[in-house]
């Protein structure tokens, strides 16, 4: 059945059975292959992504039921001629190995940070804990998210 | 070598890892109690997906048809009245804690919320979803059953109101039948200076309790407890009430010794089977310590 929303700003329109989840949809449909899918039951975070502003597991949603949506991809969260304060940040503190889970931090954190920029350490945690790394024992990443909160306190100030 | 990347990519492009099924995505309640039940118990409906959608990746689930739920904005609203806090089906986690009202018109709901999965699934999931999903070891079922909430269904028959203690048959069973949807979950009312404790013990933050506890209970004049409600999860086919435990509790002031004598009731009063996650004699023990702990936690809050 054909199903239309919008992807990182644009409007997209799809052909999809309705058991595609909405993570596969953007892998294999719209190759936006930066969204990666690790348990695909809605355990490990990887595919986390954006709908409406609100983070969700997209191996746990229907690509139909993006029907009019807003979706963000992580891609949608990275500027072409240089890395964002979330990306410098996680580089800065070495918040990645493998890489495999960081689509799923990125976008999570830009969610919790762009509704609670104050957070504390123990909110990044809590909110981080539906996402699995199995490479960096956490510490780098959460030092990542707190270290990023500045730029997006700067951004709501401007807003 | 080139053929086989080909082929690769080829089957990709068709990625399929759930079970086919059609989908319908109605606009009002009537349209989805027809839908459900023209499948002959072969329909599902679909709310926030959070327990339905990981059954059909693992293929325990595989329906003819999916009915999509969320059209029906009518079963989005949260109320408060006199007569308690009444949640529409398709009300999601998030909304609860969003809600800054239900902090004083229903604290219990909103502490055992807070332990509910993770962030993006309290983003997605349901009330209504997760009590019909029945899981044993779940909160909303667990709150649903120790406050004697009413859970109201509509199908092909009409409306009916279940009571909680009728509700709950087993693990992942209810007394739903194939063309019902739930509607509301109805709390009764909460007064302002009832005591309420919830604790669950999980490995990690978010996974299923592998036991929990959820109490309240109010004061008389004599700050003597009565009108005691202790519910545990994840020790049983379904949520419990622990009616030993109330008896226990009824009458008395609530001190260290009176907590001992329920940590030790509680205990006695669940069967827990063993499983990959505990054994039942460590379950047994831990449901003990949560009840212990929700009331330590019910005397010292302030009022």
């Amino acid at each position: 059945m054909p199903v239309r929303f919008e992807v990182n700003g644009k409007p997209v329109g799809v052909e999809v059975e309705p058991r595609l989840t909405l993570a596969d949809c953007l892998r294999h449909r719209l190759r936006l292959t930066g969204t990666h899918v690790g348990c695909e039951h809605g355990v490990c975070g990887a595919c986390t992504v954006l709908v409406d502003g609100a983070a969700v597991r997209s191996c746990l949603m229907l690509a139909v039921q993006a029907e009019d949506k807003k979706v963000v991809t992580v891609e949608g969260l990275s500027l072409e001629d240089r890395l964002t304060p979330l990306q410098a940040s996680f580089r800065r503190h070495h918040a990645l190995q493998c890489g495999f889970c960081t689509p799923g931090m990125i976008t999570t954190a830009h969610a919790l940070l762009s509704e609670e920029p104050d957070c504390d350490a123990d909110r990044v945690r809590e909110v981080l804990s539906g996402n699995l790394c199995r490479c960096t024992g956490y510490i780098s990443i959460v030092e990542a998210v707190l270290d990023a909160r500045a730029a997006y306190k700067r951004s709501e100030e401007r807003a | 070598m080139k053929k086989a990347l080909l082929l690769r990519f080829e089957a990709d492009a068709g990625v399929m890892k759930l079970p086919p099924f059609e989908y319908a995505c109605p606009t009002t309640i009537s349209e989805a109690v027809a839908l459900l039940a023209s499948h002959d118990g072969e329909a599902k409906p679909l709310a926030g997906g959070q327990s339905l959608v990981p059954m059909l990746a693992f293929r325990v689930a595989s329906p003819a048809l999916l009915v999509d739920l969320r059209k029906l904005l009518e079963l989005r609203q949260i109320k408060i009245a006199d007569n308690g806090v009444t949640l529409g089906a398709m009300v999601r986690w998030r909304d609860i804690l969003d809600d800054t009202r239900l902090r004083t018109a229903h604290p219990l709901l909103v502490a055992a919320v807070e332990h509910i999965g993770h962030y993006q699934i309290r983003n997605c999931g349901t009330v209504g979803g997760s009590v019909a999903h029945a899981d044993p070891a779940a909160e909303m079922p667990g709150i649903v059953v120790t406050c004697e909430a009413t859970i109201a269904v509509s199908g092909k028959a009409g409306e009916r109101v279940i009571k909680s203690s009728d509700f709950f048959r087993g693990p992942l069973t209810t007394a739903l039948t194939p063309d019902e949807i739930i509607t509301e979950i109805r709390l009764p009312p909460w007064p302002a200076k009832r005591r309420f404790g919830f604790q669950e013990f999980a490995r990690r933050r978010g996974d299923f309790a592998m036991a929990g506890a959820a109490l309240f209970y109010d004061e008389d004049g004599q700050k003597r407890a009565c009108n005691a409600h202790v519910g545990v999860i994840g020790v049983s086919d379904r949520p419990l009430r622990l009616v030993a435990v109330e008896q226990v509790l009824n009458g008395n002031k609530i001190d260290l010794a009176l907590i001992a004598k329920a940590e030790a009731t509680a205990s006695a009063a669940v069967n827990p089977p063993n499983d990959i996650h505990a054994g039942g004699a460590y379950r047994k023990a831990l449901v003990g310590v949560m009840v212990e702990r929700a009331l330590k936690s019910a005397t010292t809050q302030r009022n």
